[in-house]
């Protein structure tokens, strides 16, 4: 059993379902990403995975216990850490106070934690004072990562970190999110840019119709010239 | 030059110190109607007469405690009586949440109904008021009446104009100022007041970061309705009491917190003032000011005055309207829907 693991999950937002018996698994130190077509339900699978959505079958564990009835409330607790595709920051917040919601929960002293924030995402400390509203698109995104990191998750879940950023940026971006797993954190993410995405991922999930099409290592899927026609664009 | 002193002491006796206190009851009146808009997201139509229904509390107060020989002279005794006011707000404001608005609160209805819900309650609150103490005038001000009169003024200074300046009106801009810091503190600083800001800023990354809803929603009551308890009790020593009159104070309250960008703390404040001055500039008479600046013929005939007093809340309807046509979004673009 994975660290975390969403088996056989089914369910959708209203009576029609978008996941069918769709599985996904990540361990500590990996990064998993969830790739797939438009309407396919990759962020779907996550917001199973994170609760925001009820299962009518499945199961979700996390670490061993299972966490299927659990609130995203409770999940960010038990050590999971979710980052909204949009509207993931506190736009009128400075970023240090979007750091200090991100631990909201957290009793203890978090100034070791902000240090080490502030070390993997340097530009962070130079603007920590300034309002995160007025930051780049790119920078807003490492405020919303950082955010996450807060609550020092054992999972980080990333809906679309890349979304409306250049190339430039979406290839610092994934180094900061490889540096994160080598922390032996469990990374998961769905991804618009696939091709690129699979390139640092360790395993990828092939979604479709909220079924699993292809599991493999990113390189395998990359290598897969099914794979490459239908869902890479050659 | 005493001509252009004496000018300039006039506007300040009826512009300026009028303004300055009118503005601070805006402000606070306004902060709380923003603050419920940020965390409820709705806008507050019973505000004024939550106003209304504290200011009455701290009345009756006043005449128990004047009844029973207590006071502070030279202060208002209402001023000891102000905890109570404040604290009988705070409790109307509570059990009608827990009552009312929790219920819409849990279905997540739309904005429209908690508006609609505010008229009801408003009605409510209105109907307590006026059956308690009834529709009329009440002058509850005791105490010390000035700092200084126009007339003490005129003896220091040797001009032919003074400045009166009330003890109420002093009371009122300096407890206002007292109000907003800590406000302002409470917001940027403490824990509870951050997770306020991060919940009307962006409600579902609150959650998600683990603020309480309920414990945000509770938070936002007891500090509006002590706005509103403050507010009502320097509105009505500075001026007087009645009912109507403070029903009516909701439109340049609400104009106030929209033209400064509902939502946003500092926009209220800043809308307060912008309402206030305008009202009071817009109404006053310069006949008395041009004569002091303008050479004797040209003296004005007539009163010089833009808008008769009778007429000034449609200041406030003005620039309410022109706001929502032209920056609906107010001076500190607040939220719009």
């Amino acid at each position: 059993m994975s660290f975390l693991t969403g088996e056989n999950m089914t369910g959708g937002y209203g009576t029609a379902d978008i996941l069918h018996a769709c599985t996904i698994k990540v361990e500590l130190g990996e990064i998993v990403v969830i790739v797939g077509p438009n309407g396919a339900g990759k962020s779907t699978a996550m917001k199973a995975l994170f609760g925001m959505l009820n299962l009518r079958e499945g199961l979700v564990t996390l670490g061993g216990k299972d966490i299927t009835r659990l609130s995203p409330q409770a999940r960010v607790r038990e050590g999971m850490g979710f980052v909204p595709q949009s509207q993931n920051i506190f736009t009128s917040m400075s970023v240090y106070e979007n750091l200090e919601m991100g631990a909201y929960l957290r009793n203890d002293d978090i100034s070791e934690t902000i240090e080490q924030v502030f070390t993997l995402f340097p530009i962070l400390r130079e603007k920590a004072r300034q309002s995160a509203g007025e930051l780049s698109g790119g920078q807003r995104q490492q405020v919303a990562v950082a955010r996450a990191l807060m609550m020092q998750p054992r999972v980080l879940m990333l809906d679309e970190p890349t979304a409306g950023v250049s190339p430039i940026v979406m290839g610092e971006l994934f180094d900061r999110i490889l540096e994160i797993r080598d922390n032996g954190i469990a990374v998961l993410m769905v991804e618009q840019n696939a091709a690129q995405a699979l390139t640092i991922a360790d395993r990828g999930y092939v979604l479709v119709t909220g079924e699993n099409r292809f599991t493999d290592t990113g390189e395998a899927l990359l290598a897969d010239p099914e794979v490459r026609r239908s869902f890479l664009g050659g | 030059m005493t001509e252009f002193l004496d000018a300039v002491v006039l506007l300040t006796n009826f512009v300026l110190v009028p303004g300055l206190t009118y503005g601070s009851q805006l402000a606070l009146g306004a902060l709380g109607v923003t603050l419920i808009y940020g965390i409820l997201r709705f806008a507050n139509f019973a505000h004024g007469d939550l106003m209304a229904f504290a200011t009455m509390v701290v009345i009756l107060m006043t005449w128990l405690f004047q009844s029973m020989g207590l006071g502070i002279e030279p202060l208002p005794t209402a001023l000891i009586a102000l905890p109570i006011g404040i604290l009988a707000a705070i409790l109307l404001s509570l059990g009608t949440d827990r009552a009312v608005y929790r219920f819409y609160r849990r279905k997540k209805a739309p904005s429209v109904i908690y508006i609609l819900t505010s008229i009801g309650v408003m009605f409510v609150i209105n109907g307590i008021v006026r059956f308690t103490i009834g529709p009329d005038d009440q002058h509850f001000s005791d105490g010390a009446r000035f700092i200084f009169t126009a007339r003490d003024f005129k003896e220091a200074t040797g001009l032919h104009e003074g400045i009166a300046l009330k003890l109420s009106q002093l009371l009122t801009v300096v407890t206002a100022i007292f109000v907003v810091l800590a406000l302002f503190r409470f917001l940027q600083k403490s824990r509870t007041g951050k997770a306020m800001r991060a919940y009307s800023d962006n409600e579902d990354l609150a959650l998600l970061s683990g603020v309480s809803p309920e414990r945000v929603v509770f938070f936002a009551w007891v500090i509006a309705a002590s706005l509103a308890a403050i507010a009502g009790t320097l509105y009505g020593l500075d001026k007087s009491f009645k009912p109507f009159t403070y029903f009516s104070l909701l439109l340049p309250i609400f104009a106030s917190a929209i033209l400064g960008g509902i939502g946003h703390p500092m926009g209220a404040i800043v809308g307060g003032f912008i309402i206030a001055f305008s009202e009071v500039t817009i109404t006053y008479a310069y006949k008395k000011f041009l004569r002091y600046l303008l050479p004797e013929s040209w003296e004005p005939e007539s009163l010089v005055q833009l808008l008769s007093t009778d007429y000034k809340f449609a200041v406030s309807f003005v620039i309410l309207v022109v706001v929502l046509l032209v920056r609906p979004t107010g001076i500190f673009r607040g939220r719009t829907t």
